[in-house]
């Protein structure tokens, strides 16, 4: 009895030792990768092959889902908002939903299920196949050459990947409301002009993409880099990525929120 | 894959995701129309503003010509000082008439000009000296049943 207490309490403190290590171990990564980014960024050629695959690549889902959301947010806004006779609104609600919240969020999600998920399985079987530390032994850093253009690469499109997912959005809900259903298109885009503001909604979802995009690329880098030399280590340490990196970025989202939009309007 | 095909595919990307910021600020919020850069300050004494709030437009027949920057409460006066922003390209004359409305049933509450006659112009930091408070509900209520009352002693 006394023993299976005291063991329950020694996984408790062993779960905490390890996530506070890993935590650790995350930030010191991170700032070593900006110390060796120099290197990277110097032959930018590695970072365009690496935007290629994680940012082209992510093109498609992030299109098409954006423009499903915004349908779905068309026809959902409307149906509500036809109840109170303000099914004009139906712009500004889809804009500043858009805008404000799913775009960088869902674009994130996204983008940490199909690019991040890549570039951890991708790192991991490197260093489970001893790539990295033959790398290493050739005197090539493989944080620099591996790890920073991948970083860099994540950085860089997740604010344009969030922004396009707005606009296919802010066009879906046009070609729901306004085409299918028949809202007139003057009122959609001009109540929508006039209660976006462009510092207060398009500036404000443009820092929270930024943020996602650096935390996305951090764990996914990370993750890879940290997995178990093994096969069940790299698919562990790919799911790892995907749950962390959508935790953290809902957790990020109500912070970032909480400071932007404090009911000052 | 080639290296300058892959060089294309980036451009275009870049160019894409540019090209959906720019949309976004200039179709969606709407910056090519208002700015804030050029415009000048008016102040306005209002007894009750109602459910104003910053960043509510100032309209003048109906056309967005600035925005309320400011409320504050004076402890001289003891009403509401609101400071509204207004496009230079816009100037009303010295006697003009602000009063807080609502847009619709359940819109929001904005700030009407209605233009005077006089030759004078208000410049920047100016009061505008006539205004009209937003309409209460309670207030409202309560003069249709005073009334009332007092249309019933008649009788």
């Amino acid at each position: 009895m006394f023993k299976r207490l005291t063991s329950s309490i020694q996984s408790i403190g062993h779960g905490f030792i390890e996530y506070t290590w890993q935590f650790g171990f995350a930030c010191r990564f991170f700032i070593l990768i900006l110390l060796k980014s120099a290197v990277s960024l110097r032959r930018f050629g590695l970072v365009m092959r690496e935007l290629y695959f994680v940012g082209v690549m992510s093109l498609i889902i992030i299109l098409v889902s954006g423009l499903f959301v915004g349908m779905v947010l068309g026809l959902q806004g409307y149906e509500t908002l036809q109840k109170f006779g303000s099914e004009t609104a139906v712009g500004t609600l889809v804009a500043l939903s858009l805008v404000r919240e799913l775009g960088p969020v869902v674009a994130a999600l996204l983008f940490a299920s199909r690019a991040g998920s890549a570039i951890t399985a991708e790192i991991g079987l490197m260093k489970a196949t001893e790539q990295l530390a033959a790398m290493g032994m050739m005197a090539v850093d493989p944080i620099a050459r591996i790890v920073a253009p991948r970083f860099w690469a994540g950085v860089i499109s997740m604010p344009f990947l969030a922004a396009m997912f707005s606009v296919m959005g802010v066009f879906g809900g046009y070609l729901v409301t306004v085409v299918y259903i028949g809202v007139d298109a003057g009122s959609f885009w001009s109540q929508m002009q006039s209660n976006v503001d462009f510092h207060y909604d398009i500036v404000n979802g443009f820092i929270k993409s930024c943020f996602f995009g650096v935390a996305v690329a951090t764990i996914a880098v990370f993750q890879g880099y940290d997995a178990a030399p093994t096969a069940e280590g790299v698919s562990r340490a790919t799911t790892r990525t995907v749950v962390t990196s959508a935790l953290v970025i809902l957790g990020l989202d109500f912070i970032l929120t909480a400071f932007m939009f404090r009911g000052v309007s | 894959m080639q290296r300058s095909t892959m060089d294309l595919w980036v451009g275009l990307f870049v160019i894409l995701g540019i090209g959906a910021l720019l949309i976004l600020s200039l179709k969606v919020g709407n910056l090519s129309t208002y700015s804030r850069g050029d415009s000048y300050q008016l102040v306005g004494n209002f007894e009750n503003i109602g459910g104003l709030k910053v960043r509510a437009p100032v309209k003048s027949s109906g056309v967005v010509v600035g925005r309320v920057t400011d409320i504050q409460f004076s402890l001289e006066s003891y009403d509401a000082v609101v400071t509204l922003n207004v496009d230079n390209r816009y100037i009303f004359p010295k006697d003009t008439f602000a009063s807080i409305l609502t847009a619709g049933l359940l819109g929001e509450q904005y700030i009407g000009l209605d233009a005077g006659g006089d030759d004078a112009m208000l410049e920047s930091g100016d009061k505008i000296m006539q205004t009209n408070s937003a309409v209460v509900l309670e207030e409202m209520i309560g003069r249709f049943l005073f009334d009332k009352a007092a249309d019933d002693d008649d009788l």
